[in-house]
């Protein structure tokens, strides 16, 4: 579905230039949900611009449906983690969700089928004719989630969307897209560099290297699919899957493309039983 | 009256300017920048000097560049051009500082005092659009062209563009700075020089910029058509007397005091502000 | 609202003029100066002086000279600021050009466009264009310049580009920049209608007001003054009101922001 296979990505500067993303590969499969954690810095909005088609890597390439990625695929929507600026500002709630099915030409009555189920999905059914900046945080991400969901996306990828909203909304919004991937069947990959988020949310968690990038780990999230704040939070299996994502992420902010020279092994998908190695 | 900015730069004092996918290095501009700029302007020399060649502009209404520069050479050479420009550069001296002051004072006292506040502003919503043109033919019936004439266009134009930025930046006090003025009981005169008067000044920086630019028109417009001593004066004259490219040559020198004055006003703006800008918006640097 | 708020409210907008008006009335009410006749010999000529027949004739033409040059103004400056706006190559060209030309006083243009297009019709909305043109594109260019790097990359993602990402993105960022161009160029329109009348003309507003100062018509003169004033506070009246509705959602925005 969604492959990326030796990514590399170099930024030229005037004076230096930056490697950001060594070398990456890895394989999403349609109807996953995926998500992106990583030490702070480690090149994840990179990475997910290279995938969104908004910024062309350096080498290597990005494949969705067997189709190399080169600009914004259609098919694809992102949410991004500053909700307050991926908004229009001018426009109401509807119209944001509205706009980007235009260019589809699905007809008037399908459009306003698509942004009423969306809208009522996020739990918006009332705020139609609000502009976003009338909304709290979390509702303005509602928004942004509601304008991807109506666009119909196969695959959708999500920058740090929580980032910036507080806790409680934040348990409510992780919901929301577990409800959401269920409900639609979509692709998810999901950028955090919350280690809870990364480990309650989805069914496989990418741990990443600092930067350069590689990817350190591919971890399968054996926690049962029916999920909720309150039980899984507090199952022991969480517990441990979160201790072991916390210490990789220790071990990333000393490791890097730069110390292990081959990649590390990419495709390492079941961790067998997990033991606390060091403490 | 939160106007969207009044200017294209410093919109909002607030320092809205470093937007985002932002400006590239504050260490001074590009020298590609620079080098494109440059090559800009050559090029408009380059237009200004072929076009009348081509014919496609007869030389008569645009003489080439190269004559323009001369024109300008000789005009230098000539003590009426400097008498010109000091008189120019007096109107719009006098008449600028005349207007800051009354315009900060006036904003000040109005801005301060809340009852005052209510009861004026209908009358300055009223008198600020007014045309400062219209004085035209007042100025000229009660001061001929009198340096008097040129300071009654340019105070009253430019009064407006100070006591509006100072009163808005009297109304953008924070009202926590505001409390705790007051819970520390500091007096009247107290709150205006500790809470008022830092808050409206990156305000009133602006103010005295925008008052800047139009006070140097005013002044010109004021020799141009009353007839004040001045550049403005000296340009009537040589259209009258058909002499083009002076036209032209002292056309370009307004232009380049504009600048002058523009360039001037935003130095000045930016050291008055400078401690207050670290504040605000250069933490990041 | 309570009846009472209502005259609270009246008393302040209309109190100080009402005093104004009442001083001015009073102080010149016996006035036997030349140049300051009484305010009621002033408003006696304003309804004499301006009926509507000269309002056709006068007011009329210098309005829709205006109206020409500043919409012209506005095309070209706001077309000419995205051009320039969004290519970095073509802005750093052209920003010193750009910014002498606005650096000029825009009324000494007049004795030069006077050279390209005589006396006419033409030559008063070209003096009006190429005065207001500049602190539009101006402002247009820092607008665009401006526009969130993330919505633009929204907008990309979703596919949305070309003319729609002009109308729905660019252009409605840019709003409230190109407004304030707007109404910066307003003002000197207002003066450069005038001022191009004075200097040469058989009618408009500018040149009646002269013709009446050069004959010693000191009341109806003042009319003039007086019309001029209200003139130009309706057009800004009207300005605003336009404003307050194209810009409403950047008006709540900004509030939204100052107090989160």
């Amino acid at each position: 579905m969604l492959d990326v296979q030796d990514l590399q990505k170099i930024y030229t500067g005037r004076h230096r230039n930056v490697e950001a993303l060594r070398n990456l590969t890895f394989h999403i499969a349609e109807g996953e949900l995926v998500c992106l954690v990583g030490p702070s810095g480690c090149g994840k909005t990179t990475l997910l611009k290279c995938m969104a088609g908004l910024l062309a890597p350096t080498r290597g390439e990005v494949r969705l449906d067997g189709r190399p990625v080169a600009g914004p695929p259609p098919g694809m929507a992102v949410v991004f983690q500053e909700y307050g600026r991926s908004l229009f500002a001018w426009m109401n709630v509807r119209d944001n969700v509205a706009l980007p099915l235009r260019r589809k030409k699905l007809g008037k009555a399908r459009e306003r089928e698509l942004v009423d189920h969306a809208l009522e999905v996020v739990g918006l059914s009332d705020a139609h004719e609000a502009y976003p900046w009338q909304l709290s945080g979390g509702m303005q991400q509602r928004v942004a989630i509601a304008r991807a969901v109506a666009y119909e996306p196969k695959v959708l990828l999500m920058d740090e969307p929580f980032a910036a909203v507080d806790a409680q909304t934040r348990a409510e919004l992780e919901d929301l897209i577990r409800k959401l991937w269920h409900e639609l069947g979509v692709t998810v990959l999901f950028v955090t560099h919350d280690i809870d988020e990364a480990v309650y949310l989805g069914q496989r968690t990418l741990i990443l290297s600092k930067s350069p990038t590689v990817v350190q780990e591919d971890l399968t999230i054996d926690l049962p699919d029916e999920r909720d704040q309150l039980h899984t939070r507090s199952s022991p299996r969480f517990a441990e899957l979160r201790a072991h994502v916390y210490e990789q992420i220790q071990r990333a902010k000393h490791h890097s493309g730069d110390t292990a020279p081959d990649p590390v092994v990419a495709d390492r998908t079941i961790e067998p039983v997990l033991q606390k190695t060091e403490s | 009256m939160t106007s969207p900015g009044l200017t294209p730069v410093l919109a909002e004092p607030a320092g809205t300017d470093s937007g985002p996918g932002g400006a590239p290095a504050r260490r001074g501009p590009l020298p590609v920048a620079v080098l494109r700029g440059l090559a800009g302007l050559a090029g408009l020399v380059a237009v200004l000097e072929v076009l009348p060649h081509t014919g496609l502009v007869s030389a008569d209404y645009l003489p080439p560049a190269s004559e323009t520069v001369r024109t300008l050479g000789t005009l230098l050479a000539e003590p009426a051009f400097w008498t010109a420009l000091g008189d120019t550069l007096t109107g719009w001296g006098l008449g600028l500082a005349v207007a800051v002051v009354a315009g900060v004072v006036a904003g000040v006292v109005i801005g301060s005092v809340p009852v005052l506040r209510a009861v004026t502003a209908s009358t300055i919503e009223f008198l600020r659009p007014i045309p400062s043109v219209a004085l035209i033919p007042v100025a000229v019936l009660l001061y001929g062209t009198d340096l008097r004439s040129k300071l009654l266009l340019v105070v009253y134009a430019s009064f407006w563009q100070v006591i509006v930025q100072v009163l808005a930046g009297m109304q953008d006090v924070d009202p926590v700075a505001e409390d705790t003025a007051r819970s520390y009981l500091l007096g009247t005169w107290g709150r205006v020089r500790h809470v008022l008067w830092p808050t409206a000044l990156p305000y009133v920086m602006t103010g005295v910029r925008l008052a800047a630019t139009v006070a140097l028109i005013l002044t010109i417009t004021a020799e141009l058509v009353i007839g004040a001593p001045g550049l403005g004066h000296e340009i009537a004259v040589a259209q009258v007397s058909g002499a083009v490219p002076e036209v032209y040559a002292l056309v370009l020198v307004t232009g380049l005091l504009g600048v002058a004055v523009n360039l001037a006003a935003r130095a000045v703006e930016r050291r008055a502000l400078h401690w207050h800008q670290s504040v605000r918006t250069e933490v990041t640097a | 609202m309570t009846a009472l708020t209502v005259a609270r409210r009246g008393l302040l907008v209309l109190g100080l003029p009402a005093v104004l008006f009442t001083v001015w009335w009073f102080a010149t009410a016996g006035s036997t100066d030349f140049y300051f006749p009484p305010l009621a010999t002033i408003l006696e000529s304003f309804g004499k002086v301006w009926t509507a027949e000269r309002l056709l004739s006068d007011v009329v033409p210098s309005l829709l000279r205006l109206a020409a040059g500043y919409l012209l103004a506005v095309v070209v400056g706001v077309g000419l600021g995205l051009v320039v706006g969004m290519r970095r190559a073509v802005r750093d060209v052209l920003e010193p050009v750009l910014e002498l030309f606005r650096a000029i006083p825009p009324p000494v243009l007049i004795p030069v466009i006077m050279l390209f297009a005589g006396i006419g019709d033409t030559m008063k909305v070209l003096v009006i264009v190429s005065g207001c043109m500049w602190p539009i594109l101006l402002n247009t260019v820092e607008g665009v310049r401006a526009v969130d790097e993330v919505l633009g990359d929204t907008c990309r993602s979703y596919g949305i580009t070309g003319v729609a990402r002009l109308r729905h993105l660019v252009l409605r960022a840019a709003s409230p920049q190109i407004v304030t161009g707007m109404r910066q160029a307003l003002s000197i329109g207002i003066i450069l209608m005038v001022i191009s009348e004075m200097f040469a003309a058989s009618n408009g507003l500018g040149f009646t007001i002269v013709q009446f100062q050069r004959s010693f018509a000191i009341p109806e003169m003042w009319s003039g003054v007086l019309l001029l004033g209200i003139l130009g506070f309706l057009l800004s009246l009207l300005f605003r009101f336009a404003e307050n509705r194209v810009l409403a959602w950047y008006h709540g925005l900004r509030r939204a922001q100052r107090n989160p």
